[in-house]
């Protein structure tokens, strides 16, 4: 009975451990649309701002982080692919190779707003893109690559090595065996650090602060060396800059947000469910 | 029985994976069809001298081999490119390993790594493959289904058909059976009898009444050693070193 009582207990320490998960998760959900989806129509997701921003809608900010989005995952998803590819199939084990991960993982650790300062220095001023969407995109893409490459690792690592001896014992350079044997069962995997890496991308505030993001630019950017806004610091500034702004104009552009990022990753699962059907 | 020519000479060969010696300097030749068992205890050397002989050890970053291997008298290591032998030099692996992809792929894969794209002659190629490894009349209605779905005997003969696609003179077979009920060992027991005819085949088994079954010749290794290579009616009754007689008496192994 003593052993049951204690199994209940650590049952019941598990299912609170969970919840504590699941708790925020909702409430932030609950918060947004509660307060944020009276702020939705037309209007608010199609046109510009108006009035210093305490009206109209915020077209300009949702293209500006789906450009955002596209520009930076089709930059750090190939380079982190094919870095992983190198990394996990075809470097050695020596001391080149440790400090690269010592570095990959370092990467990981910084704080966004540094990856901020360090893009400002080499896109926007050094390279001379200015303060631009590919700058941005670019410091987007610089912070995301971490992640790229240690889910696309994993992905690589998780492909039996059987499939790759059987491949080439018949015959197949290593080429052709990663190429047909090992990253088609290995793109579910990729696709989820993309995934992960849009979520991110979408929503981090501070590397787009000084490489890309406008206060006020009341039209859609016409070339990716444009300046943009972007919905989190839209949302930044519309919460802390302008006084007498709308509270449900404040939650939508959460909500919007948050409903980017769950369409994107929602499109990005679906493809990877495809690859997992092939099989 | 009359002598032909050696297919592969091997001489001095030593492998290590890192620390671990696995072949302690052998030397040994494989006849051209014939069917050469190797039977020893774990950890004798089997799977790494079957691992050299199609240079599937360079996969390994930490197998290190000396010595010579000469196929048709030209050194697999440093004459010829490791592809060009792995096309010669096929492999059936201890576990059937089907790629995840369908029947026919899995036959046509080897041929189209080679750069066959020709729609017919593939489908020709997969249907005699199939059929050498007495599989197509199983599968002839759903070749595009997964080869996942076969029942185990069936993958491990899609794996040969596989590897007879590429129509390679040697054959090399690493415990073939070990995961197959008496009905598919007898199946690929009868294929290899069958491909002797034309290649040149090793068989390395745990078994030794499969190496008395089908062997033409027997080779056993102890700890990384040739203890003793001979026709297999001789291993089997009348060895030379008492060591064999041991094993395949059952007093180890």
């Amino acid at each position: 009975m003593k052993e049951r009582a204690k199994q209940k207990v650590g049952f019941g320490v598990l299912l609170f451990a969970t919840l504590l998960v699941v708790i925020p998760v909702l409430f932030i959900i609950w918060l947004i649309i509660s307060k944020g989806a009276s702020a939705l129509s037309f209007k608010f997701l199609f046109t510009m701002p108006q009035n210093g921003m305490k009206a109209g809608g915020i077209l300009p900010a949702i293209v500006g982080t789906f450009y955002l989005v596209v520009v930076s995952i089709a930059f750090s998803l190939p380079i982190g692919v094919l870095a992983a590819i190198y990394l996990s199939e075809y470097a050695k084990d020596n001391a080149l190779t440790r400090t690269i991960n010592l570095a990959i993982i370092n990467l990981s650790g910084v704080s966004s707003v540094v990856f901020g300062l360090f893009g400002l220095s080499l896109f926007v001023v050094f390279l001379k893109f200015g303060v631009s969407i590919i700058s941005g995109a670019l410091t987007l893409g610089i912070m995301t690559l971490p992640v790229i490459i240690t889910t696309t690792r994993e992905a690589l690592r998780a492909v039996p090595r059987s499939y790759r001896e059987v491949s080439v014992s018949l015959g197949a350079t290593r080429w052709q065996t990663i190429r047909h044997s090992v990253l088609p069962f290995a793109t579910p995997g990729i696709l989820t650090g993309a995934i992960l890496s849009i979520g991110r991308v979408a929503g981090e505030t501070a590397p787009i602060l000084f490489t890309v993001a406008a206060f006020y630019l009341p039209r859609l950017p016409h070339s990716l060396g444009d300046q943009a806004m972007a919905l989190p610091y839209h949302l930044y500034i519309t919460s802390t800059q302008i006084p007498g702004i709308p509270e449900n104009y404040r939650y939508g552009t959460a909500l919007v947000l948050v409903g980017l990022v769950l369409i994107m990753n929602i499109t990005a699962v679906v493809i990877r469910s495809r690859f997992r059907r092939k099989k | 029985m009359t002598r032909r020519g050696s297919k592969f000479e091997v001489r001095d060969v030593r492998v290590d994976y890192g620390k671990n010696r696995a072949l302690q300097g052998l030397s040994l030749d494989v006849i051209e069809n014939e069917i050469l068992s190797i039977i020893g205890p774990s950890n004798s050397g089997k799977t790494s001298f079957l691992r050299s002989l199609n240079r599937l050890n360079d996969l390994d970053p930490n197998a290190r081999l000396t010595g010579t291997i000469l196929l048709d008298g030209i050194d697999i290591y440093r004459e010829m490119a490791p592809e060009a032998l792995r096309k010669r030099v096929g492999m059936i692996f201890a576990l059937p390993i089907p790629l995840p992809r369908s029947i026919y792929d899995n036959v046509a894969y080897g041929p189209r790594m080679a750069g066959l794209g020709d729609k017919r002659r593939l489908d020709a190629l997969v249907e005699d493959s199939l059929k050498s490894a007495y599989l197509w009349d199983e599968v002839k209605d759903r070749l595009r289904s997964s080869a996942l779905k076969l029942s185990g005997g069936q993958q491990q003969r899609l794996c040969i058909a596989r590897t007879l696609a590429l129509n390679p003179e040697v054959i090399l077979f690493d415990e073939p059976c070990s995961g197959l009920d008496p009905i598919s060992t007898a199946k690929v027991e009868d294929t290899m009898t069958e491909l002797r005819k034309s290649r040149t085949i090793i068989l390395v088994t745990n078994n030794t009444k499969q190496a008395a079954r089908v062997g033409t010749r027997t080779a056993f290794f102890l700890m990384g050693e040739l203890v003793e290579v001979g026709p297999t009616d001789k291993i089997f009754t009348a060895p030379d070193d008492p060591r064999t007689n041991d094993y395949i008496t059952g007093k180890f192994g």
